[in-house]
């Protein structure tokens, strides 16, 4: 019987790990889904006149005149995505394909692209759960591309997710825009079809330490993250940064993604003497350590923490979330504008921020984070280079990324056109946001760096009531 | 500050949470000593009572130390419904068929979940003052936690031992046939020891919940190291639970001293699987 039982007991610990592998999975949603959101009501349509466009009368031919107008051909290209509706990237995942749903919607209500030939293109979305892991992501992708001949691909949401997609998408020469996916290495493996909307990984924390610089040159840095993809380009590229800056990283330390108890990381911040902390990862983790950093008054003069604070629901945190800061891809207070593009003579296409905050608002209810804006923007990047390829071509689309020198509301858009980094983008920059009050009492987040687009000064030392 | 104040200040943090570890190994040991069934929904329950934290405390206005009332008397009920639904018919069968059995309602309860609380993270905003001495911060949540884990196991052990219901579970632990001679009814006793058992990962869930984030997954971690501390504290012994926790709560102060954060799990079931291969019924006293 005692034999009987160790022998179940070892199956079950074998199994047990494999349950908790299974529990990343509760759910398979294995068919398609229609794209349920409403058409939000956008107040103005997505720019397609700036392109080439088709003339409403017949082309000039040699052709006997017709006495009727031939028919427009119309065109659905298929974009296939997956989104993480369940799991670790759930929170941020929903964000980017509601702002990719966005895109669709307005620009199919707005009639599509017409190319020069008078084709009519519109888009049909073909999306799955991946549930926030990989396994699901190269099985999923496998699919969008083999069984639902998606034209042209956009990533999930996390820089793990679309490098185990990017695999897929290059093995069957897909254009894949990559949104929500910063780390660098994906570029630098020779891959040709992949095109990056997010400020690179290893560039990702240079604001916040020019903004450190001007706070507090003499700031002893502890750098915690997670050990994943994402949070380790991050760090790798933060480092040599921090250190040509002059400043003393007094602690490197990396925690495992689903940690929760962050008791023994912070008591090693505090032995290390930091001032400045510099880290996270995503928004569970990154949700977990600010509210204990909260509870137990470390007293670190800044907080800087990746991805958690940039979503609406960080406040939920309460206090816990005052103070503290991130780097955003994009913020509504700081939107890039045709003003901006117009000094720089880079070319602008889309619509403003404000637009698409309020058509955002008025779909899903919630003020757009970067999540949305990045989803929103992989959209507008492929419509623009369908306009400019003035086809549907994939090799013609990919040649219009290549080409690509551009500025949305969602900033600049340049792709490396190197062997060596291949897609990486160039134009992107970042800012530095930190949760304040307002007069109210309420939590809002400012953007605090760069300095000419700032809409608060930076909460200094952090946890200044 | 040297390595001896980091293990100072680390310590009790893991000792603090230790107790609430061994109250959620508690209810697993319980239902596996009584009726030998490995209930593979601990997970899920224990997530439950995260919720139920959530929900009383957000939506209800009451305070989470209060809301283990209802919370401990919903995981007893529904305990004693997943034995009546799920586990009494396989009790008498192999193994293999109840921990299907508890794995079925595993799936149901976290399907479920996914479905209408998606598996987005949940914060109860609640804080208690914390005490700082020297390098050591003992959080206010922490301590009641490990408060209320003693309470619960003191009063599991006069239950078991002063109470005729918790001796009838005794009995019918220790020989079912004889029990069911004795005139106890054993279904009764048996879907009561389960209800214990749900009852208590609910409340270590509801406490949890006051200083983790959690989501509706959250649970599987807490179940891992409930098996963990099973073996340690004795398989099927309760009261050794709360020992075992508090050996892996020590350990997971202790190592992040002197490693990354991320050695505890590589040392915690190495030490588990030496365990069961070195004294496979547990460090104290388990069942044979």
């Amino acid at each position: 019987m005692k034999r009987n039982l160790t022998l179940i007991l070892v199956l079950l610990i074998t199994a047990s790990l494999v349950l908790a592998s299974c529990a990343q999975q509760p759910v398979a949603t294995e068919a398609p889904q229609a794209q349920a959101t409403e058409p939000p009501q956008s107040e103005e349509p997505v720019a397609t006149e700036e392109e080439p466009m088709a003339t409403e009368e017949p082309m000039a031919t040699e052709e006997p005149v017709a006495t009727e107008a031939p028919a427009m051909e119309e065109v659905t290209l298929t974009i296939g995505f997956t989104s993480s509706q369940t799991g670790a990237q759930e929170v941020s995942s929903k964000r980017q394909v509601d702002g990719l749903n966005l895109w669709l919607n307005q620009l199919n209500d707005a009639g599509g692209i017409t190319l020069s030939d008078g084709t009519v293109v519109k888009f049909a979305a073909v999306t799955y759960d991946d549930e926030s892991t990989k396994e699901r992501v190269q099985e999923l992708y496998t699919r969008l591309i083999t069984e639902d001949d998606a034209d042209y691909l956009i990533s999930p949401y996390s820089s793990g997710l679309a490098a185990a997609a990017s695999i897929i998408a290059e093995l069957n020469g897909k254009v894949m825009i990559t949104a929500g996916a910063a780390e660098d290495d994906a570029y630098k493996t020779g891959n040709t079809g992949l095109f990056q909307l997010y400020t690179p990984g290893s560039l990702y924390l240079i604001s916040t330490v020019d903004l450190l610089k001007e706070l507090d040159p003499e700031a002893k840095v502890a750098v915690v993250h997670e050990s994943d993809k994402f949070s380790t380009s991050v760090v790798e590229g933060l480092k040599p940064y921090l250190e040509s800056q002059g400043f003393e990283i007094v602690l490197e330390e990396a925690y495992a993604s689903d940690t929760t108890d962050f008791g023994p990381v912070i008591n090693k911040i505090t032995a290390s003497g930091a001032t400045v902390l510099l880290g996270g990862g995503h928004y569970p983790d990154g949700s977990t350590f600010a509210r204990q950093l909260y509870e137990r008054n470390v007293g670190l003069d800044f907080i800087s923490l990746l991805v958690a604070p940039a979503d609406s629901k960080f406040p939920e945190l309460g206090d816990a979330a005052l103070g503290v800061a991130t780097s955003s891809q994009w913020e509504l207070s700081a939107t890039h504008t045709e003003e901006e593009a117009a000094n720089f003579g880079v070319e602008w296409f889309g619509p403003s921020g404000e637009e698409f905050a309020a058509a955002y608002e008025a779909a899903y209810g919630d003020p757009p984070t970067y999540h949305a804006a990045g989803g929103y923007a992989a959209g507008l990047v492929l419509q623009k280079a369908i306009i400019d390829a003035d086809s549907v071509d994939p090799e013609a689309v990919k040649a219009a990324l290549e080409a690509m020198d551009l500025f949305t509301f969602y900033g600049g858009i340049k792709f490396d056109t190197t062997p060596e980094a291949h897609g990486l983008q160039l134009a992107h920059e970042m800012v530095v946001a930190q949760w304040q009050k307002n007069d109210a009492g309420e939590l809002v987040r400012e953007v605090i760096w760069p300095a000419d687009v700032a809409t608060a000064d930076p909460l200094f030392p952090s946890s200044a009531p | 500050m040297p390595q001896i104040d980091l293990l100072l200040a680390s310590l009790p943090d893991g000792i603090l949470l230790g107790f609430v570890y061994g109250l959620a190994a508690m209810g697993l040991a319980l239902i596996w000593g009584v009726m030998n069934v490995i209930n593979l929904s601990h997970g899920p329950i224990i997530t439950l009572g995260m919720f139920g934290t959530f929900f009383l405390f957000t939506r209800a206005d009451t305070n989470p130390y209060l809301g283990l009332i209802p919370i401990a008397a919903l995981g007893l009920l529904l305990g004693i419904l997943i034995y009546i639904v799920a586990v009494h018919r396989v009790i008498n069968a192999p193994h293999l068929s109840s921990l299907l059995a508890t794995f079925s309602v595993n799936m149901i309860i976290i399907g479920l979940g996914t479905a209408l609380l998606t598996t987005s993270p949940y914060n109860v905003d609640f804080t208690l003052p914390a005490i700082k001495i020297g390098s050591t911060t003992l959080l206010g949540t922490r301590l009641v936690a490990a408060l209320v884990s003693i309470l619960f196991t003191g009063g599991l052990y006069l239950f078991l031992y002063r109470a005729r219901p918790g001796k009838y579970i005794r009995a019918v632990a220790n020989n079912r046939a004889a029990a069911e001679l004795m005139g106890i009814d054993s279904t009764r006793i048996l879907a009561l020891s389960f209800g214990l058992g749900t009852m208590l990962a609910a409340v270590s869930g509801a406490l949890i919940a006051t200083f983790f984030p959690f989501n509706i997954l959250s649970g599987g971690g807490y179940e891992l190291k409930s098996f963990v501390i099973s073996v340690l504290g004795g398989l099927g012994n309760p009261i050794g639970a709360l020992f075992g926790g508090l050996i892996l709560g020590t350990l997971e102060g202790i190592i992040p001293a002197f490693l990354e954060t991320s050695w505890v799990p590589v040392i915690e079931f190495s030490l588990f699987v030496m365990i069961l291969l070195i004294r496979p019924s547990g460090l104290f006293g388990a069942k044979s």
